[in-house]
């Protein structure tokens, strides 16, 4: 096993997981949404928002609004203050920075937060005004947003590694099957793999069942030390390791891996642990063909076999491989930035043993992961968390 | 392969007329290299002067080595297919009233990878040849057709978007009794216009090359004097309902500046031809141009003006002429910006001196009409917006392009020429 020379994120621990129950559009605004998590970060802790001393906020809907309008907006008095907009890798992001802070001691408490409203025109906004690169060069080709992107992404992997769309359809089948445990989770109908395979298509090889719906909704989750926690009485989850990665392998033609694969030796020295020692994985899946190839560069199976990885597991609550145990964006919805927490949030209580029905018998050690934006033709922000739960 | 497209039926006038949209139009301002690039048919990339590598999309820096010296150049157009998709969904009403759109990710040789529009007949894997092309908003866009010509090439759906081809479509050119506007008339219908309105002023005066005019099938002479409000109104009253492009050949052509001349109303009677000939023009046939720019197969397509390349550049010798030609070509960018909601292109096409007998005491070379006609045609069929008709007004464009100010002491230093 490789070893780390990253200092350890010792003593610092998450809790509190949040997640507003989503619903498909909302007249209300971001800092509505935002504002209900923070209430229920403080409610779920049994602290004062005074005791709130540092916050982390990602939203693609908050505009103008960063997280400095926020303080004042919800009276809170912060020594740290950060604004991720990293869309899917926000989470990772969040935390890792949020670790550090509280390592240092420069704060004591972190809100970390996402939540984005979803009024019934402003996935179309979001989408105009991604990116400089994307509005040039990507938006005026067909308005097919992230869909037809990773539709070419999508395409090109399949045909390098000869995934077909079965083996693609298994995890968004499973996915829905955890969905159903998962009162929160926006799609209450059960799947089957011939309903996946028959669903119109979208932007070939996209059909419908490869996409997330936008929604609204908002997580978050609390960062300390543990001494803070045990002070609190939280239960809480240890920080094991983290990686972040952006703009990696620039030279792929067409991107084929994320920036995981660059670091994932290292996201496993650090916390001490092998890939099959975790019992409860949560990756980033905008699309299922890129938790397939999170499978791989995640070291769960190596390069071109994530196909076979998913046609050899059992991918729901109760299976070989416990993945995506919310339902996933695929199935609860993806709310903006809410999205990238979606599966934090879900493995910080999967490993606090507080899932409730989506809960993963024993699950101590859980992975996940970040995605985010298309910048232009490959998604470019990349992370993944593992985090311990108190009984490990 | 692709079907040739089938000539359009009559217009019901029963059904409502589709309104035109346009295509996402917001860019950075560095991408508008493209626009400049595309509007003129040139295909560039940024280059980086330090390490030489390309670069797409539009950036400040070189991503190789963070040089500012980005400069855009012409850049070799071959690329290889590899990877498409189908947007059947999209989130523009442009491309939802379009859909099925293919779009693919094209790795071009000398390096970058572009998202770009398909010809159909691209294939995955295979090599392709790229171009810069305006859409119905006017911005650039990158289009991949195949590398060799296929049947039926020019009726692909997508890329008759970008372009303003006059197969099908019917054609007013404006002024008929001009060389150059006989010789339109000619390469239009040869080049697959339905119908060819010829505008002619004064009808009752003789009409060099009339019988043959008449004689061609799809090709209908109409009274048309530009400078007479009335008699354009008339006119549009009649056919502007069905002008898809509309060939602005308006010529007034007289020598002389400022000192030679003796009072306004030679000044006077340029003016009333060529620029308020074109505001008479515009406000008759402009309207219902940018109202059917979504019409279907013979869609409102194109407004071209044949200007003399003076107009970017005072020739004493002809000096009034070229301020004429001046006030027109900045009527043609009120024009351009007015008629783009429509999806209408407004192509200018810059001539030196033209081989006729206005410009008699001109030495050579001067431009032949036939091939002023086929730059017309060339540039509706490739979508282009800017051209240079001819040696003289390739000359004065790289020389304007390389300093203005010896371009104009230059042509004043021959001024009695």
């Amino acid at each position: 096993m490789q070893s780390s020379t990253r200092t350890p994120y010792e003593g610092i621990v998450m809790a509190a997981p949040v997640t507003i129950p989503y619903v498909r559009y909302s007249i209300e605004s971001a800092q509505w949404w935002i504002g209900r998590a923070l209430g229920a970060l403080v409610a779920q802790a049994g602290i004062r928002p005074s005791d709130i001393d540092g916050l982390s906020v990602s939203s693609f809907t908050m505009g103008p609004d960063s997280a400095i309008g926020l303080t004042q907006h919800f009276g809170l008095c912060v020594r740290w203050l950060d604004t991720i907009p990293l869309g899917g890798a926000s989470a990772v992001a969040a935390l890792r920075r949020a670790a550090r802070a509280v390592q240092a001691r420069d704060v004591d408490i972190v809100a970390c937060v996402a939540g984005d409203t979803n009024h019934v025109d402003s996935f179309r906004h979001t989408l105009e005004n991604f990116s400089r690169f994307n509005q040039d060069a990507v938006y005026p080709y067909g308005a097919g947003g992230a869909n037809a992107s990773f539709a070419l992404i999508a395409r090109h992997y399949m045909r390098t590694y000869g995934v077909k769309r079965e083996d693609v359809g298994k995890i968004a089948v499973a996915q829905r099957a955890n969905a159903l445990r998962n009162p929160n989770a926006l799609m209450k109908a059960p799947l089957t793999l011939e309903q996946y395979l028959s669903a119109r298509p979208i932007s070939d090889p996209i059909h419908l069942f490869d996409c997330v719906m936008p929604c609204a909704g908002a997580e978050a989750f609390l960062v300390m030390r543990d001494e803070t926690a045990t002070a609190l009485k939280l239960p809480a989850a240890r920080l094991l390791s983290t990686i972040e990665r952006h703009n990696a392998f620039g030279h792929d033609a067409v991107q084929l891996r994320g920036g995981w694969a660059m670091d994932v030796g290292e996201l496993y020295a650090m916390a001490g642990v092998r890939a099959d020692d975790l019992d409860v994985v949560q990756t980033y899946d905008d699309y299922p063909v890129i938790s397939m190839m999170q499978f791989e560069d995640l070291g769960f199976c190596k390069k071109g076999e994530g196909a076979d990885f998913v046609r050899s597991h059992d991918l729901t609550i109760d299976g070989s491989f416990p993945h995506n145990t919310s339902g996933g964006q695929l199935s609860v919805g993806q709310a903006g930035a809410g999205g990238a927490y979606l599966g934090m949030v879900e493995a910080l209580r999967q490993v606090l043993g507080t899932a409730g029905p989506t809960q993963v018998e024993n699950a101590r050690l859980g992975l996940a992961s970040g995605f985010g934006m298309i910048n232009y033709d490959r998604g470019l922000a990349s992370g993944a968390a593992i985090i311990a739960g108190p009984s490990r | 392969m692709i079907d040739p497209i089938e000539p359009p039926p009559r217009k019901n006038p029963l059904i409502r007329t589709r309104l035109p949209t346009s295509p996402p139009k917001a860019r950075s301002r560095t991408s508008h290299a493209f626009t400049r690039a595309a509007a003129e048919g040139r295909f560039v990339l940024q280059r980086c002067g330090s390490c030489g590598t390309y670069c797409y999309p539009a950036r400040e820096a070189c991503p190789c080595c963070l040089s500012s010296a980005v400069a855009f150049v012409d850049a070799p157009r071959r690329g290889t297919l590899l990877s498409e998709t189908t947007v059947r969904v999209p989130s523009d009403v442009y491309f939802r009233e379009r859909a099925p759109w293919r779009v693919g990710l094209v790795k071009m040789e000398c390096g970058p990878i572009i998202v770009a529009h398909l010809h159909a007949d691209c294939e995955e894997s295979a090599g392709v040849k790229m171009s810069f092309q305006l859409d119905r908003s006017g911005q650039a866009v990158a289009f991949a057709s195949p590398e060799k010509e296929t049947p039926n090439m020019s009726d692909d759906r997508q890329w008759r978007e970008m372009t303003a081809d006059p197969k099908f479509r019917r054609v007013l050119v404006t002024n008929g009794r001009s060389a150059v506007g006989q010789e339109a008339v000619a390469a239009l219908k040869s080049a697959g216009a339905k119908t060819v309105f010829v505008g002619v002023a004064e009808p009752w005066k003789p009409l060099a090359g009339e019988k043959l005019l008449r004689a061609q099938e799809g090709i209908e002479i109409v009274p048309l004097d530009v400078a007479d409000e009335k008699s354009t109104m008339d006119l549009a009253a009649d056919i502007g309902g069905k002008v898809d492009i509309l060939v602005n050949t308006t010529e007034y052509i007289r020598s002389g500046g400022l000192l030679d001349r003796r009072g306004t109303s030679v000044a006077r009677d340029e003016i009333d031809q060529a620029y308020l000939g074109f505001i008479n023009l515009a406000q008759a046939f402009g309207p219902g141009m940018r109202m059917r720019g979504a019409d279907g197969v013979n869609n409102s397509a194109a407004w071209v003006n044949v200007l003399s390349v003076y107009a970017l550049v005072n020739w004493p010798a002809f000096g009034a002429y070229s301020a004429s030609q001046a006030g027109c070509l900045s009527l043609s960018h009120s024009l351009r910006a007015e008629l783009r909601p429509g999806g209408v292109k407004v192509i200018n096409l810059f001539t030196g001196p033209i081989d006729i007998e206005w410009f008699q005491t001109v030495p050579p070379p001067k431009v032949a009409p036939r091939a002023v006609a086929t730059a017309v045609v060339s540039a509706l069929q490739n979508g282009l917006e800017e051209v240079y008709a001819g040696d003289v007004a390739e000359e004065i464009r790289q020389r304007l392009a390389a300093n203005p100010k010896a371009v104009e002491r230059e042509l004043g230093g021959r001024y009695r020429s």
